[in-house]
């Protein structure tokens, strides 16, 4: 790290924090993806984690993953709250047994010193009803602030993981805040250039911010929404049918794509909820209704071959 | 005798979880020790966020060798018989058994003796099972060996297993065993951070002590002590006096092995916002505790943080970091508070309307108009304004839908009062809006603003009556709704109110402004059975024996639960006093004779008896006590005395005694004898002017 160039290390620039965390995992043997090009809530959703965590093939992989919530939209006028930002998302299944260790390494490649940082392990068990998986781990906190969330996946799509994969996940922008000590995320310095050449993270994302939750919030087309969320459940459910080698259950040649739609599916509801037009009781058969595809697309998965059928 | 030393080593334990794990590691451990006959001197047992360790000292080396007999066929049973029988026992042959006579026959006996085994054997034996069937409130798998079917589930990814076994004098062994491929051993580790390397560790005392010097406090009580001495100490020092908080302090002792206490502060001005709130931020998101100035007793611009390492630039890096993070949700409460205050409490109400409370018994906004019905009945029973209470059961609830109970649901009410106090409300309504969720435990204070009890006591009463027209009433441990504390809270509302509110009527009044239909019948009185069920809980707590209560029940139609508890307070009282003990058991001797001849003839002996037939002193001067009695118990019951009530009774005892002593019951003339039942029947009448005798145990 001592070699690099002031502008690249982590401490100064936030595609440089980036870099050194994806130079980390390269190093631990992950495959370094590149972020899925589909809009999703969490990093968790990317098919090399949902997908991959089943079936027993060994499979470690890291990646940026752009992550959109629409209801966090706050206009650019929140110090850290965002409609879209950046999760760090690290897989290694099965989990190996000194994945806190790594983790910690990993911290300290991006700059935090665990001689005068007070890291702690807390107790968070995460769910995700939309995608019907569960595991127990922890938030990692650096200083009384949470940085990453880190799990051992016990179910995915309704399925036992079996071998277990553990997650981290980054909160990319936050860490780089606090590594760079600034207050309010539009502040970050991006390149870690000074002066003229310096690029922000506001002058990235700043104007997207607002444009975006104007749209999340004020003009994103419900109706077409809620035609969208129909088409792509319906796509799903056509190709998970399709799918099946000569229609019997024993081999599945369309997982990938089906779950593609169980992606945009997720993402739609999401937009029609931040626009306020699902209700209580409502939100809750929508919820299940992503779930039932998550749960389709996983039964299909672990009958391909990543998915380990034989 | 030898001692054990267990460690489990993993990652971190839920600071929750780790007082109860270290209890069951104790409890199972010494539990199957002495049901395989080993019974140990001592145990204590500890927990770390990354270890759960266990002492036993004293065990035995050996088992005891143990002798039983078994009872094989008789002599002469068929060959299958013999042959079964030996091979059950392991006798060679029959020529090693023993012969025992009894009325049945000759038999055969077999004297099996087991030789005790090792003490390290067994723990080799029995320290597995119990890891693999550790009760973790939730438990997981990790690894390679997830992927197997029967891998070990703990709490998190176990690493090692310490379990040693020996004298204090001598080189203990390890107890040797695997579960899921960790093999026990004597490694452990230090601190995460301060000191990760291998210690090698032999008993306990050596253990505990190399595991200080490296850095690891193992236990949890002196965890406890050191961080709320230096947390007094550090808040002193700077001239304040620490908030203590029980929980949080039992939560942070589970979240560090090596505690450090430091101080941070944050901006005077976000000490605007109220306090609960402030310490409710500080506390629930970042652990920390508050501080206030001991002179006012507001709390001052710092908090305690408890770092789990000794940082090398002595703590101003972890300091900076944890003041950053409170700062911004400090921010946050500060412009949610903010924020609340912009918007009147009634006019967060019709959103009230799209908000389901349950789905069978309708919106929030719904309850809401129920809760303000119900009170405006009640109000007159117990003192309050109509007007004000009607005003607090509209805004009551009106807070959850605020900013500030949205983010901290533990101070719901608390900011409904400041807001309505802010929006000029009236004392009693703003109070209200806090109070009427209390009580809400055995503990907890009881309002006595006559508006609170009002709202409070019509709040609970719908939660009853909804949840039990649904069918949705408690059963067993299960208990979703709260039901047993609301009904508890107001039992207590009304007990310590001193309140004379009939609640068969009440629950019929919460029962008919009910949307869904309810048995307008069976509900009620349904719903005062569970109330006497509750009073008999709390009065036993309060040391009142439940039979009393029964006996009082029993005389029906008892739905004022006051006089219900002043009743049992005469009784019990009565019931201590040399009278009260002999007419109990005359009026129960009494009783006994009448059931028997009951039954004996299939008829009662119901109606007056005729004074013609009296023969005896005894008998006239009981029935004529017995006339006395019952007027005087009866006006005195009527004046709600029950100390007179029992005096009156007192005046029974001596004609009762004197009539079982002296009069035969059951004389030769069969019409003396019926007078006589009827003479006995109507000292158990009597006596039911105040509690149904039968029903008191001895």
């Amino acid at each position: 790290m001592d070699s690099l160039p002031a502008h690249m290390r982590p401490e100064r620039s936030f595609q440089g924090f980036i870099l050194a965390l994806q130079h980390f995992w390269a190093e631990q043997g992950c495959v370094i993806l590149q972020p899925y090009d589909m809009e999703m809530g969490a990093g968790t959703f990317h098919p090399a984690t949902t997908l991959r965590a089943l079936g027993p093939k060994p499979w470690n992989a890291a990646y940026v993953q752009p992550s959109r919530r629409p209801k966090d939209g706050r206009y650019g006028e929140n110090p850290n709250r965002m409609q879209h930002y950046y999760q760090f998302q690290v897989i290694m299944k099965p989990s190996p047994p000194n994945l806190q260790e790594l983790y910690l390494k990993s911290l300290a490649a991006i700059g935090i010193d665990s001689a005068v940082h007070d890291i702690r392990f807390v107790e968070d068990d995460w769910e995700s009803p939309t995608l019907g998986a569960w595991g127990l781990g922890w938030e990692c906190w650096c200083d009384g602030m949470e940085v990453s969330q880190f799990t051992y996946f016990q179910q995915v799509a309704g399925f036992e993981c079996a071998p277990v994969a553990g997650e981290l996940t980054y909160g990319l922008e936050r860490l780089a805040m606090y590594v760079q000590g600034v207050d309010r995320v539009y502040d970050l310095n991006f390149n870690g250039r000074d002066g003229e050449e310096k690029v922000t993270y506001g002058d990235v994302f700043l104007q997207a911010e607002q444009e975006y939750s104007r749209h999340n919030f004020e003009v994103a087309d419900t109706a077409m929404l809620f035609e969208q969320f129909k088409m792509a459940e319906e796509a799903c459910k056509k190709y998970l049918a399709a799918g099946w080698r000569e229609g019997n259950r024993k081999q599945h040649l369309l997982a990938l794509p089906a779950y593609d739609q169980c992606i945009k599916a997720s993402h739609v509801f999401n937009l029609l909820d931040a626009r306020g037009v699902i209700s209580v009781t409502e939100r809750q058969s929508y919820i299940l209704r992503v779930r039932e595809l998550a749960k389709a697309c996983g039964e299909a998965w672990v009958h391909t071959e990543a998915g380990g059928a034989a | 005798m030898p001692d054990l030393l267990l460690e489990l080593f993993s990652e971190e334990i839920p600071a929750r979880m780790q007082a109860k794990a270290a209890d069951d590691l104790r409890r199972m451990v010494t539990d199957k020790l002495v049901a395989e006959g080993l019974v140990y001197e001592g145990a204590k047992a500890f927990a770390t966020p990354r270890r759960l360790a266990l002492t036993v000292h004293g065990i035995p080396a050996r088992q005891p060798d143990l002798k039983t007999e078994r009872r094989g066929p008789k002599m002469g049973a068929p060959d299958a018989a013999v042959q079964g029988f030996l091979k059950a026992t392991g006798l060679k042959s029959l020529d090693e058994a023993k012969i025992q006579r009894d009325p049945k026959g000759d038999f055969y006996i077999a004297l099996i003796e087991k030789p005790g085994r090792d003490a390290i054997d067994v723990l080799a034996e029995i320290l597995p099972v119990i890891i693999r069937t550790f009760p973790w409130p939730k438990s997981m798998r990790w690894g390679a060996r997830s992927g197997k079917p029967g891998s070990l589930n703990w709490v998190r990814p176990l690493h090692a297993i310490t379990a040693t076994f020996g004298l204090e004098t001598e080189e203990p062994d390890v107890v040797k065993f695997s579960v899921d491929g960790v093999e026990s051993g004597q490694t452990t580790h230090g601190h995460r951070f301060l000191a990760p390397s291998a210690i090698n560790v032999r008993r306990f005392e050596d253990y505990e002590a190399k595991l200080l010097d490296a850095k690891v406090v193992l236990d949890p009580e002196r965890r406890k002590d050191s961080i709320l001495t230096d947390a007094k100490q550090l808040a002193f020092a700077q001239g304040f006096e620490l908030v203590e908080d029980q929980n949080l302090l039992d939560e942070v002792a589970g979240l560090v092995e090596w505690p450090v206490v430091l101080m941070g502060s944050f901006e005077q001005e976000f000490l605007t916002t109220p306090a609960e709130v402030i310490r409710a931020t500080i506390r629930n998101n970042q652990k920390c505790f508050v501080v206030r100035d001991p002179k006012t007793g507001k709390l001052a611009n710092k908090f305690i943080l408890v770092a789990n390492i000794e940082a090398t630039d002595g703590g101003a890096t972890i300091i900076a970091g944890n003041e950053r993070v409170i700062r911004a949700r400090l921010s946050d409460a500060k412009f949610f508070y903010e924020t609340d205050l912009k918007t009147k409490l009634q006019d967060r109400l019709p959103k009230f309307e799209q908000i389901v409370f349950h789905e069978k018994l309708g919106t929030q906004a719904a309850r809401i108009k129920r809760i303000e019905q119900l009170g405006a009945e009640i109000a007159p029973l117990v003192g309050a304004d109509v007007a004000k209470t009607k005003r607090a059961a509209q805004l009551a609830k009106a807070d959850l839908l605020t900013e500030v109970v949205g983010e901290f649901p533990e101070v719901q009410g608390l900011m409904g009062k400041y807001y309505a106090l802010a929006q000029g409300e009236d004392a009693s309504v703003a109070a209200a809006c806090e109070e009427h969720y209390k009580p809400q435990g055995p503990a907890d204070r009881v309002p006595t603003d006559p508006v609170s009890v009002a709202v409070a006591l019509a709040d609970k009463l719908d939660t009853l009556a909804g949840f039990w027209a649904i069918d949705e009433k408690p059963t067993g441990s299960k208990d979703p709704y709260a039901l047993r504390r609301a009904a508890l809270g107001v039992i207590r509302l009304i007990v310590e109110n001193t309140l004379r509110l009939p609640v068969l009527k009440a629950a019929q009044s919460a029962l008919a402004g009910l949307a869904v239909a309810a048995d307008a019948t069976k509900l009620p009185s349904d719903l005062l059975a569970f109330f006497a069920d509750r009073l008999k809980v709390q009065l036993r707590e309060q040391g009142a024996r439940h039979d009393l209560v029964d006996a009082v029940f029993a005389l029906g139609g008892q739905d004022d639960l006051l006089m219900i508890v002043r009743r049992v307070e005469a009784l019990g009282k009565f019931l201590d006093s040399d009278d009260g003990k002999n007419l109990l058991a005359g009026t129960k001797r009494a009783g006994n004779i009448l059931s028997i001849e009951e039954k004996k003839d299939k008829r009662t002996f119901d109606g007056a008896p005729d004074a013609a037939l009296y023969s005896l002193a005894e008998e006239k001067a009981l029935a004529k006590a017995i006339g006395e009695v019952k007027v005087e118990a009866s006006a005195a019951v009527a004046k709600e005395d029950f100390a007179a009530a029992m005096s009156a009774m007192a005046k029974l005892r001596p004609p009762v005694d004197a009539f079982f002593d002296k009069v035969r019951v059951n004389d030769d003339d069969a019409k003396v004898r019926e007078n006589r039942l009827k003479l006995l029947n109507e000292i158990r009448s009597a006596t039911r002017a105040v509690a149904d005798f039968s029903k008191i145990q001895d």
